[in-house]
């Protein structure tokens, strides 16, 4: 939006509904809603304690994992779909049903699986990100210009060759784009199976707090939450958009 | 071979129910049941009507948060996608909620608005309206210029313009936001059930994983997951016959 | 001046019995720091078909649309008929680049929408249509939608809506770029025979200069960064000899050659 014909920055509304959050919180409407800067000030009471400290950690942990295994599986498997008709048939209604499906219910089955702690956690992220990535390797993989195909062939190229000079790099922005959905869902399924598996990371904090009615405590944990979520997301689109510059001029 | 697809899916699906079934004889873990194990214990469920009323159950958050979440979040979105000074105001907010983990939400709901249905519809609604916003605001926002033009060039009023070009025109994006809603709504109810208060189906997971009865439980997982894909293709063959050629048409195809 | 030079020797013949359908009066546009156009003059006489021909960049599109009341020009005037342009109105029909069809709505639908915003009556409107899809030879096809037309059929809709509002101007924004050669050549010849027989005030935006010269009455030079005139052409003496002698006729060739001479240093 323009004021005076100054260009105000896209997220600058933030401001104005932190300062509403803020009168609200002052005016007293609900005890749920405690003033923005008291939950700063909280906030920076908590960063440092160590049951923050082990919250973010272990949480960052079981993210990373579930996104490491996420990537590592499903590109190879986006890829092999992409080439092979035949796997792709066999398995592209299954990638199709459980990019949709509702994998909350899939949590019980790990918990009495995997039992009530971090193999879980793992699990459920990785189940969250896994699809779309290899839907998205996929797609990336088939939409490859048939005349860049014909060309590594024209001048000799081996299968291997044509895999890592070819496939990968023209696939590479659809790929990323996978990645990046992938990665904001694991974000959501790290968070839905410390919920139901509350004995870790933030899950834990959450119940304390919600127990004890630590309002301040409870909104900071989530505002640190949504900020790196957000900070994650934008990480990825901003490294996409990076790689988007040669997609655009193919 | 032309029943090629066909046979494949069904093959597919012989090999994934075949694996379990193995799997569920070896077994794999005292926690595992067998496909055939699972499938009866489903056939059990439905015929003394067990799954009936626990799907009525679970409907009604999901029914009543989708209806909300449409609703308003369409007109929101057609608000944010036609006027400058809304989108400043409103995009950021849910931009960050498509981000955001926004199940870490629940436990506050559920100290705001108790254990009952309201929660439940307030965690379906959380979760399915960031991305119906999101998608009609953008699909607005985008409608090709030179069909809004076109109305404009032809003494269209603002009104005929919005009414008869950018919603048309916006409408395939908007139902598929509208069906990434309800894949979203479907993830949020059952959270809801399992993590406020188990009722309807995540009663039937959750009672019968207390009592180890794990084919019931496996059947009760089973059909939620599947009920939601089949509505959820439902809804996109309704997408593909409604909106057929819509997508297509421009010059660049 | 070329301006002044080329008007006086071959336009003095015909200017006595013509009249002005629309004029350009010292449009001046910016976008931002860019100037697009400067103080820029053109008319356009009734009755006859002018093109605005130039590189890339030079702006036509941008006069076109200030013509048709899309665009508002920062300075200067636009009259239609005397009236001066302050947006659309019903003396102007747009022809799109693009075609602009609504890819939800059938032919008949699209031919009649420039009526149907007018609050023309539904079967009035698509009795009117139906004459137009005929005349553009689209008879058949009045409940197809356009993803199922090829990209000629398409722009012939869109050819359709324009004339079915019935206004005195049609404007032409590079109506035949996105169709294929074969096609653009019939409709050339069609676009000919159209302007010969509805009496209405053509402006033309194209980039090809061989189809500026074959279907113009009179084409504007414009050269970008300010865009200005640089140059009115009037052809006159093939229009005569039938659509399928104009390519092979001297003063043609000339004009092409002479056109390319001008403009060649602006390709980059």
């Amino acid at each position: 939006m323009k004021v005076f014909g100054y260009q105000l920055p896209g997220m600058s509304s933030l401001i104005l509904w932190g300062l509403l959050w803020e009168i609200v919180g002052r005016v007293g409407v609900t005890f749920f809603i405690p003033p923005l800067s008291e939950v700063f000030q909280t906030l920076f009471a908590i960063i440092g304690t160590p049951a923050f400290v082990k919250a973010l950690s272990e949480t960052a942990y079981a993210f990373s994992m579930g996104v490491f295994f996420a990537i590592v599986i499903g590109i190879p498997v986006g890829i092999l779909m992409g080439k092979s008709r035949l796997l792709d048939e066999l398995l592209l209604p299954w990638v199709n049903i459980f990019l949709s499906a509702p994998l909350t219910a899939l949590v019980p089955v790990l918990m009495v699986l995997f039992g009530f702690g971090m193999k879980s956690i793992i699990i459920t992220t990785s189940l969250f990100a896994i699809w779309i990535i290899i839907l998205n390797s996929r797609a990336g993989v088939m939409q490859i210009n048939r005349s860049l195909v014909d060309m590594a062939n024209s001048f000799g190229a081996s299968s291997w060759e044509a895999f890592t000079k070819i496939y990968f790099w023209a696939a590479l922005p659809e790929i990323l784009g996978g990645v990046r959905i992938g990665v904001i869902r694991a974000v959501k399924g790290v968070i839905i199976g410390q919920l139901l598996i509350s004995i870790v990371g933030f899950g834990a904090l959450f119940e304390l707090y919600s127990a004890n009615f630590m309002m301040t405590h409870f909104w900071a944990v989530l505002i640190v939450l949504f900020a790196l979520a957000f900070t994650i997301s934008e990480f990825l689109a901003y490294l996409e958009s990076r790689v988007a510059y040669y997609a655009a001029k193919r | 071979m032309r029943n090629r697809p066909l046979f494949l899916k069904l093959l597919s699906a012989v090999i994934v129910f075949g694996a379990w079934e193995i799997a569920g004889r070896i077994p794999v873990s005292y926690a595992f049941p067998t496909f055939l194990e699972s499938m009866s214990a489903l056939v059990t469920l439905t015929l003394d009507g067990t799954i009936f009323t626990a799907y009525a159950e679970t409907l009604k958050p999901l029914v009543v948060g989708l209806v909300i979440s449409s609703v308003l979040g369409v007109g929101l979105g057609l608000w944010i996608g036609l006027s400058a000074k809304f989108d400043w105001l409103f995009s950021p907010i849910f931009v960050v909620m498509q981000s955001a983990p926004l199940a870490a939400l629940i436990p506050l709901l559920v100290m705001a608005y108790g254990i009952g249905l309201t929660s439940k519809v307030f965690v379906v609604c959380i979760m399915a309206m960031p991305v119906i916003v999101l998608n009609t605001s953008g699909a607005v926002r985008n409608t090709p210029s030179s069909i809004k033009e076109m109305g404009r060039s032809f003494l269209g009023s603002d009104l005929d313009i919005v009414l008869k070009v950018i919603i048309p025109a916006a409408s395939p994006i908007i139902f598929s936001g509208l069906r990434l809603g309800v894949s979203a709504g479907f993830i949020g109810a059952i959270l809801a059930e399992l993590k406020i208060t188990p009722t309807g189906v995540g009663d039937i997971i959750s009672y019968s994983r207390s009592i180890a009865d794990y084919p019931s439980m496996y059947a009760a997982i089973f059909s939620i997951i599947l009920l939601a894909v089949l509505f959820l293709n439902l809804l996109e063959k309704i997408e593909h016959l409604l909106f057929k050629g819509n997508y297509r048409g421009y010059v660049s195809d | 001046m070329a301006t002044s030079q080329t008007k006086k020797t071959t336009g003095s013949r015909v200017e006595a019995s013509v009249e002005i359908a629309v004029s350009a009066r010292n449009i001046s546009k910016n976008y931002g720091e860019t100037e697009a156009l400067k103080n820029l003059s053109l008319d356009f006489p009734r009755g006859q078909l002018t093109s605005l021909l130039g590189p890339s960049g030079c702006g036509k599109t941008t006069l076109l649309k200030i013509i048709g009341g899309l665009l508002s020009a920062d300075s200067g005037e636009v009259e239609v008929g005397g009236q001066a342009v302050t947006g659309p109105g019903e003396d102007r029909a747009f022809v799109f680049q693009d075609f602009a069809l609504l890819p939800w709505a059938s032919v008949i639908r699209n031919v009649a929408f420039g009526l149907e915003l007018r609050g023309v009556a539904k079967s009035e409107r698509e009795s009117i249509a139906e004459k137009y899809i005929n005349d553009v030879g689209l008879a058949g096809f009045e409940n197809s939608y356009p993803h199922e037309l090829s990209g000629g059929m398409r722009q012939r809709v869109g050819l359709a809506r324009a004339l079915s509002v019935d206004a005195q101007v049609l404007l032409m924004d590079e109506p035949f770029s996105a169709v294929d050669e074969q096609t653009r050549r019939k409709f050339q010849e069609d676009l000919l025979s159209l302007v010969q027989n509805e009496n209405k005030t053509f402006i033309f935006v194209t980039h090809s200069i061989e189809e500026a010269v074959y279907v113009s009455d009179q084409i504007a030079i414009l050269l970008p960064r300010p865009s200005r005139v640089s140059e009115i052409i009037k052809p006159s003496g093939f229009r005569d000899k039938g659509p399928e002698n104009i390519r092979r006729d001297p003063e043609y060739l000339d004009i092409v050659d002479k056109i390319w001479a001008s403009l060649r240093s602006y390709v980059e």
